[in-house]
């Protein structure tokens, strides 16, 4: 299937420009999937969105359509055929 | 000749440059990368190679998570390696929060890296890509390490000191809060505890083994140790044998953050006292600087040239310096954004710059 990834300004630098990036995933594809791919596609910019034990960095929300993901099993969070995978920071910082 | 001061601050990197240690051209918060994503991220640790000059910054961007970055031209362009350059492994299950310091070994690759939570890291490529210091990390006083107000971390990295004497190849001393004062004379492969003497007002055994809240310790030119605790100052010839003497008489609180020895003179260090753990305040609301050329037994204040006004920012651990010159000079900043500088020990402090955000780190340096 297929879904798009977009991201931030301030992550655009580790996808040499890119807000937008579609991606072709299987179709039992997790949210964690998508981000195994994107960050295969871009290796920089998957350590901004997860830590280095693959956990959802605290103050960066990914949205699967309308909904974040921590409300629809997180990393587990399952997709669909042209979902649109949004990552935003959070309400913090400065 | 130049000297280069690095200051590492809650919203960015600023440097200061000078030919003589009075007028200083300062610029910042520096461009640290092209997105603009670290430019506001806190800088909590800073380092200068001594070889070569290589600057390395420790950031933490409150969205997107901790790295190192680089300039190799005294702060005009930065780098970032491509990947973490410091990760804990899987199996630790561990994840960085932040850098704390950064200290470098006799050969201009090593560096080291404390970090939070409780954790030493070693490079062998300057400061690109960092590996566990496993024996630390698997140390079994771990468990009962804790993160104080500021969060767990090893923040004071002296290679090659152990205490009075000649430096000792593949020796270290580390500090840290908690868990205090760890020594390996076998190059990381094992630590011991060397806390005896230091107290812990927190813990309900006196003088603990283990588990103090010792927040940075500073070596003197012959190797003699100044550490300032969570409550007590203390100085120690050896660590590992004697023990720490608490030397806090004549200064205005045993609370603080910040020590430093005097890079030449032995005996000599400056401190900076804070209220107490309760109030992070400086005392009488002055900013001053005490300073020892007793190794401690006596303390005077150093303060011409600083505010005579009600002053409330702090020193943090790692919010002074010197820059180890033939004349050093030594180097401050505070939480309210303010840096000083003196290059007579003290006798007369210069304003480098005003109005910063909050000085958490400063290096300096020949260059």
């Amino acid at each position: 299937m297929r879904v798009t990834v977009h991201l931030p300004g301030l992550l655009r630098a580790d996808t040499d420009g890119a807000a937008h990036v579609p991606l072709e995933v299987g179709e039992d594809t997790t949210l964690g999937g998508v981000l195994d791919a994107l960050g295969a596609r871009y290796p920089g910019v998957d350590r901004r969105i997860r830590d280095e034990q693959g956990r959802l960095r605290r103050y960066v929300n990914v949205f699967v359509d309308e909904d974040e993901c921590r409300t629809t099993g997180g990393l587990a969070a399952p997709l669909h055929e042209g979902a649109d995978v949004r990552v935003l920071p959070s309400v913090a910082g400065g | 000749m130049a000297y280069l001061l690095v200051i590492g601050t809650r919203k960015g990197l600023f440097t200061a440059r000078s030919e003589d240690r009075r007028r200083w051209e300062v610029k910042g918060p520096h461009r640290l990368d092209t997105a603009d994503q670290a430019d506001m991220s806190a800088v909590y640790a800073v380092g200068i190679n001594p070889h070569g000059g290589r600057i390395l910054a420790g950031t933490e961007n409150s969205h997107f998570g901790p790295s190192v970055r680089y300039s190799d031209d005294h702060g005009r362009t930065w780098h970032e390696p491509g990947s973490a350059p410091i990760a804990f492994p899987p199996d630790t299950g561990a994840s960085l929060i932040r850098t704390w310091q950064f200290a470098f070994g006799d050969d201009p690759h090593t560096v080291y890296a404390g970090v939070e939570p409780h954790a030493l890291f070693r490079s062998s490529d300057g400061g690109t890509g960092f590996t566990l210091v496993r024996a630390l990390w698997d140390h079994p006083h771990r468990a009962d390490w804790f993160p104080g107000a500021g969060g767990g971390a090893i923040h004071t990295i002296l290679p090659g000191v152990l205490g009075a004497g000649e430096r000792v190849p593949g020796a270290m001393t580390v500090a840290m809060s908690t868990g205090g004062v760890y020594q390996t004379r076998d190059d990381g492969a094992s630590w011991t505890a060397t806390n005896r003497g230091i107290s812990a007002v927190f813990l309900p055994e006196e003088e603990p083994e283990y588990g103090q809240c010792v927040h940075k310790v500073s070596a003197g030119p012959d190797g003699v140790l100044y550490a300032q605790n969570h409550h007590g100052v203390y100085r120690s010839e050896d660590p590992a044998g004697r023990g720490w003497t608490a030397v806090e008489e004549g200064l205005p609180s045993d609370f603080g953050f910040a020590v430093v020895a005097h890079p030449h003179r032995p005996g000599g260090a400056f401190n900076f006292p804070v209220v107490s753990q309760e109030v992070h305040l400086p005392p009488n609301d002055r900013l001053e600087v005490y300073r020892t050329d007793d190794g401690g037994n006596g303390w005077r204040p150093v303060t011409r040239g600083l505010p005579e006004d009600p002053y409330f920012g702090i020193v943090l651990r790692d919010g002074a310096c010197t820059d180890g010159a033939d004349v050093p000079g030594f180097y401050f900043g505070t939480r309210t954004g303010d840096v000083y500088a003196t290059t007579d020990d003290g006798e007369n402090w210069h304003q480098v710059v005003a109005h910063l955000p909050d000085v958490l780190c400063v290096r300096a340096a020949e260059v």
